[in-house]
């Protein structure tokens, strides 16, 4: 009978008790994902403007997306063409897709401005155009599945373009249960993944500050020198 | 020497960017920030749904495109007889046709990807489904005894006499050896017409089937799906990748991808497609990368935009 022993402390983890895959995954998260930095209850002084409010638009529209996209599927691609119910959460569909792209296009013309990439944010922004890339093909998809004139046309136009690279057999527009499958299930997959990892990011990295601030910068100084303001607080 | 990176640059460096912020902060609330975001764009969407609700004009049918241009069905139906018709001559995935595919320089993608989606117009398309007829034709017999040569005289004579006939019209057709061909095609016509074609071509002879590639690809070679596409805008020439029926906006994301439809050399290039998508794709990798371009990324410095987003912060300096 052998008797337990302490594994030997890693000295990468020594004095956090973690030795195991488990405990090792936990002390990375915790150093780069704190709850504090996760759920923040402030921000830096800087982040005050109606700039920002266009991230937040497309995660409300997005959300709007998905529970709207839920009750059509689940009631089946012919319901909304008989149930005014249905045809009014198909035009919530669509115009939630619609808001949802108008704010993401903004938020990503207003991220460029800011060039909020700057300081080891770069991952931020390639999962953000990630995210954009994969929601205009989800929404192609979503045109296709309107089983009316409009996809019908669509189907047919579209058909060249997908031929003409080769992937015409596996996004095979003119065929539903392709184009079904591929709408409900893997391409929202990837767009629920890439954007929460955008919103891991965010919260990881943080708001990146202005171009061109300075330590010399009234709102930098202030900290360091334990100047106070009425309408900031001191971190 | 450590090189200083660039303001502009991605990397990690040791300044005000890369270092955790340690200046005066505000208030926020996420939640708070998420509940107002989702009332907010919660009570547009519904006010958007309630004034514009969204379009859904009724679909094709074959039945439908029968009856209402009788004569363009039987012109199309002629045309895949005699393989002549667009979906015919198209290549893979639907056939082996001969330099049909579109390429980049000496990549052929198209080619690459092999017929996967077999479609024979004659057969698919008019022979096939003629014999699912309680009492088939016998001009079946007569076309299936010709030759391939003799077949493709008689398609290719019909298809001349019909564009002759006032308003193409078969009852006015000159008089000629058109074999078989009018029998199948006036047989396609009827059967089409009284509601039989559509679930033939699109069940293939099943009882489970979500493929409409058989209906789309036979609709489109015709006239009159493509004559009700141009009249509600959508075509290729008309933006149309981005329109959607009636005034409701469609996916007006894609104008870029529209526009370069627009322009040449890509608009009357027989390689369009492929060309457009490769541009397409290299452009939003350009942009997916755009924080390693050196130069481009450094257009939001010159172009002071930020002066606007960050208008408190500089106020305050």
């Amino acid at each position: 009978m052998s008797t337990h022993q302490n594994p030997s402390p890693d000295p990468e983890v020594e004095g956090t008790g973690a030795y195991t895959w488990t405990g090792k995954s936990r002390r990375w998260f915790l150093k780069h994902l704190p709850p504090d930095k996760l759920l923040p209850e402030d921000q830096p002084s800087y982040v005050a403007s109606w700039a920002y409010v266009f991230g937040m638009g497309a995660v409300a529209g997005l959300i709007f997306i998905i529970a709207s996209g839920v009750v059509l599927s689940l009631n089946g691609p012919q319901w909304y063409h008989v149930s005014s119910l249905g045809h009014f959460t198909n035009s919530v569909h669509l115009w939630s897709v619609e808001l949802f792209f108008m704010f993401l296009v903004v938020h990503l013309w207003i991220k460029f401005w800011m060039a909020a990439w700057r300081g080891g944010r770069v991952l931020t922004w390639i999962t953000g155009m990630v995210a954009f890339l994969v929601s205009v093909i989800t929404a192609f998809t979503g045109y296709l599945l309107q089983t009316n004139f409009d996809s019908q046309w669509i189907a047919f136009q579209a058909k060249d373009a997908l031929n003409a690279v080769g992937v015409g057999a596996w996004f095979n527009v003119a065929n539903l249960g392709q184009i079904f499958m591929w709408h409900i299930m893997l391409l929202p997959l990837a767009v629920g993944a890439v954007v929460a990892l955008h919103v891991v990011l965010v919260r990881a990295h943080g708001v990146v500050p202005p171009l061109d601030a300075a330590e010399t910068d009234a709102q930098l100084r202030d900290a360091t020198t334990g100047g106070t303001d009425t309408e900031v607080k001191q971190p | 020497m450590t090189r200083i990176p660039s303001p502009m640059s991605w990397r990690k460096g040791d300044n005000i960017a890369g270092r955790p912020w340690r200046g005066r902060v505000r208030d926020y609330d996420l939640f708070k920030e998420l509940t107002i975001g989702l009332v907010v764009v919660g009570l547009l969407v519904i006010g958007l749904s309630a004034i514009f609700s969204s379009p859904d004009d009724p679909g094709v049918t074959l039945k439908s495109w029968a009856t209402a241009a009788p004569s363009d069905f039987v012109a199309t139906a002629t045309a895949e007889l005699g393989g002549t018709s667009d979906t015919a001559g198209y290549g893979p995935p639907y056939n082996a046709t001969p330099d049909a595919t579109q390429k980049l320089g000496f990549i052929d993608l198209q080619a690459l990807s092999g017929v996967r989606l077999p479609i024979d117009t004659a057969n698919d398309f008019v022979i096939n489904p003629l014999k699912t007829l309680p009492s088939p034709p016998p001009a079946l017999a007569v076309w299936a005894a010709a030759t391939a040569d003799q077949q493709a005289k008689w398609a290719a004579d019909y298809t001349t006499a019909l564009a002759a006939a006032p308003n193409g019209d078969p009852a006015h057709v000159a008089g000629g050896n058109y074999g078989p061909v009018p029998a199948l095609t006036l047989a396609l016509l009827a059967m089409a017409g009284n509601g039989n074609l559509d679930g033939v071509l699109q069940n293939g002879g099943q009882p489970y089937n979500l493929d409409y590639t058989p209906t789309i690809l036979f609709l489109g070679d015709g006239g009159y799906f493509p004559n009700l596409a141009t009249t509600a805008h959508l075509t290729g020439d008309q933006w149309g990748v981005m329109n959607e029926t009636g005034n409701t906006p469609g996916q007006s994301w894609l104008w870029l991808f529209s526009f370069f439809y627009q322009i040449q050399p890509f608009k009357s290039s027989p390689n369009a497609d492929i060309l457009v998508v490769s541009v397409m794709l290299l452009l939003s990798l350009a942009l997916t990368v755009l924080p390693f371009i050196p130069g481009l990324r450094s257009i939001p410095r010159k172009i002071p935009v930020h002066r606007l987003i960050w208008k408190d912060y500089y106020g305050q300096r």
